[in-house]
């Protein structure tokens, strides 16, 4: 098993030290204008050095003043000693900015998924239960609506209603007008408050998918044998399918699980940016329209990295649920 | 027990998928949105870049006008009506006939209504008067002009010359106007210090008579205001301009109304249902024929090409799309590309992105097939390997990837829709569904027009929807282990 995931953890890197070169060429062929501009806002500050220092100066920092090849070197080792340099757009280290903002994209996230889990897993187990019934209709429609839902859209006519119409909730932002004048859990509800309609708009957009999963897998175990056999061996109905069946089906929930935790840290990038909540996919929004090569750069990368590090968990965690995979032992 | 007739494969897929209401359902959406924006855009009587306009009444406030209630007063020579002289007369006048000043005594004459001559040793010094001579003129002018206009004579003497005078308070020389008296004070307004001469008669005209609005002599029309607590009245001139007719309300000739820059809604909707459908035809096109060659290859010829391939597909994978598209767009902002050129940027894009994933379904398709016993004697027979591969395994990877397509259909429009609404899709003066939304993010349109950002939210997604539907009837009817 540890050899397994050495090996996989070996695969992994290798393939994200070429997924930072595409981004790392990429970025390179961006117009160099935004070297331009940084430099000369930065040399008109008040005793500042000429412009042409500047650019060269920052050339150097972000190594464009070197080839591509070489600039790649001096970035990967930037990467591995965790050196992202500092945000133009934020004037901070990317990291600290990162540090900042994440827990909030953390939060929502992990509030959005609790939710889609309660509502996903009964819906998709009872629509297969009943299959071609109304209920499975209902769910089945419901579902691939979830899914048609245009995000913004969806946002946008939430805000209409809670928002404008009703003034339940604030259109924008993490905190009201008075934050700061209210008492801890004051502000505390204040938060929670402003994150009512990004996680809704969260959970409706992703429920379908995973109601979708559930429901397909559900049936695939109910077709399997020993499902047969259980009910050849006159077991009740609930017993079957709640005892026997769903177990079978979470196997591949867990695996899904197990893959999406880390996109947990990616932040809701669409979502966050409609609301204006300073997580990390607002936050890189405002870098990436802003042209923020380091912060664009350190948020690819991490975006690459999850994804991998979520593929490596998924398998793992199959793996270790489905005693009939059994690898590199 | 009836025969059944023999049916081919499609035959029988046909029949599961028209089986399906939802499926049908989904088509029925497809096809009405495919007449919508396609046929329509041929019907419909504008152009999507057609700008309307309106004539919007300006109200531009010229002047105001209050009703002179104090005396003023004029002398021949200031030097014999002092200060102290007139506040004296202003404070007799009316009350007493005379009043005694350093010894001496002046003596207060009626002359006509509201009109007032100070005398002292029987010598005009000064007047008082609440009529005002517009022109001001010199103090002998204003004095047998006011006399004659206070005791409503017809003309007066002045100099040696005949002036005609009319109840309105004209006064002509030789049938030319040369000046004006009125109880009335007229201020033009900001921004309007001279008024033209025929404002002031054309003004009293219109307030003794209590008109509330007058024309001016090229037709302008003009209304008076009146504000009692001020005891004034403003006088506005109603003028007409063109403005660009944004945001009207749905009507019988703009059944949505029309957008910001005033262009017709409805006629918007279906050119953007175009660009939608077409940008996300496109896109899954590119990525499906990458995806099929690359997938193919993989999967037919294994070993390393297949390891070489599958590890390009597991890089791309990993590569964020949605973070890389938002930059991409951000720098074509940047650099100003053109409008047309960015949106074929755009599908390309997309369409490059969109590969790996048909690669991946492609690959493992073929790996299955190729293991199976009809392949074996493919082989045996002896056939060449691209008819092999385009005869027998692409056509049984096809229904796959026909459903896969439309699935991925409705993601690229609702890609495609985000990046619009963000501003970093298809630009203006291209219209398409995510832009037309766009709108809604200015507050004011979002609660006041409904009509502006409603019903392109209501095309994406039901078109989005319909794909959908179909892919899952369609998975549904190619698979011949669902029984329905």
């Amino acid at each position: 098993m540890t050899r397994y995931i050495l090996k996989r953890l070996g695969i992994s890197v290798i393939i994200l030290l070429f997924v930072v070169f595409i981004i790392y060429v990429l970025m390179r062929c961006l117009p160099a204008s935004y070297v331009e501009n940084m430099a000369l806002q930065l040399s008109q500050a008040p005793g500042a050095k000429p412009y042409e220092e500047w650019v060269r100066q920052l050339n150097a920092q972000y190594g464009l003043d070197v080839g591509i090849v070489q600039g790649y070197f001096i970035q990967l080792k930037n990467l591995v000693t965790l050196n992202f340099g500092d945000s133009w757009k934020f004037t901070v280290p990317v990291l600290e900015k990162f540090s900042e903002v994440i827990w909030v994209s953390v939060a929502m996230g992990a509030i959005a998924l609790a939710l889609e889990l309660i509502i996903a897993i009964p819906l998709g187990i009872l629509a297969a239960t009943r299959q071609y019934s109304l209920t499975d209709y209902a769910v089945t429609t419901g579902a691939l609506v979830g899914i048609s839902l245009p995000t913004f859209f969806f946002a946008t006519l939430l805000k209409l209603v809670f928002s404008v119409k009703l003034g339940w909730f604030d259109l924008y932002g993490l905190v009201g007008r008075n934050h700061l004048s209210l008492d801890p859990w004051g502000k505390f509800w204040d938060i929670a408050a402003h994150l009512v309609l990004p996680i809704i708009t969260l959970v409706v957009v992703s429920v379908g998918s995973l109601m979708r999963y559930t429901r397909t897998n559900m049936l695939e175990v109910l077709n399997a044998d020993y499902i047969r056999t259980a009910r050849a061996k006159g077991l009740p109905e609930r017993r079957v399918v709640y005892s026997h069946a769903f177990r079978n089906t979470l196997i591949p929930l867990v695996t899904l699980i197990g893959g999406s935790l880390p996109s947990l840290f990616a932040g809701a990038l669409i979502t966050e940016t409609l609301f204006a909540i300073p997580g990390i996919g607002y936050t890189s929004y405002q870098a990436m329209i802003a042209g923020d090569i380091p912060f664009s750069m350190f948020y690819l990368t991490f975006l690459a990295a999850l994804t991998l590090l979520g593929n490596l968990l998924s398998d793992i965690a199959y793996s270790l649920v489905d005693p009939r995979v059994r690898v590199g032992t | 027990m009836k025969k059944q007739p023999t049916q081919s494969l499609a035959n029988l897929t046909a029949r599961r998928f028209f089986r399906n209401r939802l499926a049908v359902f989904g088509l029925g959406i497809l096809l009405f949105m495919f007449l919508f924006s396609f046929l329509g855009g041929a019907v419909s009587p504008y152009s999507q870049d057609q700008v309307f306009y309106r004539d919007e009444q300006q109200v531009k406030e010229l002047a105001g006008v209050t009703r002179n209630e104090s005396y003023r007063f004029a002398a021949e020579n200031s030097s014999a009506f002092t200060t102290v002289v007139q506040a004296l007369f202003a404070r007799y006048l009316g009350k007493q006939d005379s009043f005694t000043h350093e010894n001496k005594t002046y003596e207060i004459r009626l002359e006509g209504q509201n009109l007032y001559g100070l005398y002292t040793q029987g010598k005009l010094v000064g007047i008082a008067f609440l009529d005002i001579l517009s022109p001001s003129g010199s103090f002998g002018f204003t004095y047998a002009a006011l006399k004659a206009y206070c005791n409503s004579r017809p003309d007066f003497l002045y100099d040696g010359k005949t002036y005609a005078l009319d109840p309105q308070g004209s006064i002509y020389s030789e049938d030319e106007e040369v000046g004006f008296i009125s109880r009335l004070i007229i201020r033009g307004a900001q921004g309007q210090t001279e008024l033209p001469q025929w404002f002031r008669p054309a003004v009293t005209e219109a307030i003794t008579q209590g008109n509330t609005t007058f024309q001016g002599p090229d037709g302008q029309q003009l209304s008076l205001f009146y504000n009692a607590a001020g005891r004034l009245w403003s006088v506005r001139q109603v003028s007409l301009t063109r403005v660009w007719d944004s945001y009207a309300s749905p009507s019988q000739k703009h059944l949505l109304g029309t957008d910001k820059n005033g262009m017709d809604m409805l006629t918007r909707l279906m050119y953007g249902g175009r660009v939608s459908l077409v940008i996300g035809f496109l896109v899954v096109l590119i990525s499906s024929f990458l995806g099929v060659i690359f997938g193919g290859i993989a999967g037919y010829f294994g070993s390393y090409i297949d390891n070489l391939i599958m590890r390009l597909v597991d890089i791309f994978y990993c590569v964020p799309s949605t973070p890389l598209l938002i930059i991409l767009g951000a720098v074509m902002d940047g650099m100003r590309i053109d409008p047309k050129l960015r949106m074929v940027g755009l599908m390309l894009i997309l369409g490059f992105l969109g590969w790996p994933g048909i690669a991946r379904l492609v690959r493992g398709q073929i790996l299955s097939l190729r293991e199976q016993e009809f392949m074996t004697a493919a082989e045996a027979l002896g056939l060449k390997t691209s008819r092999r591969i385009f005869r027998h395994l692409l056509p049984n990877v096809i229904p796959q990837l026909i459903v896969n397509c439309t699935m991925s259909l409705g993601s690229t429009i609702l890609t495609e829709a985000t990046l619009s609404f963000l501003g970093l899709g298809v630009k203006f003066p291209f219209a398409s569904w995510g832009n037309i939304i766009n709108d809604a993010a200015n507050a004011h349109v979002l609660t006041s027009y409904w009509f502006v950002w409603i019903p392109a939210g209501v095309c994406l997604v039901m078109s989005v929807l319909g794909f959908n539907f179909l892919g899952d009837g369609l998975r549904d009817a190619f698979d011949p282990k669902m029984r329905r």
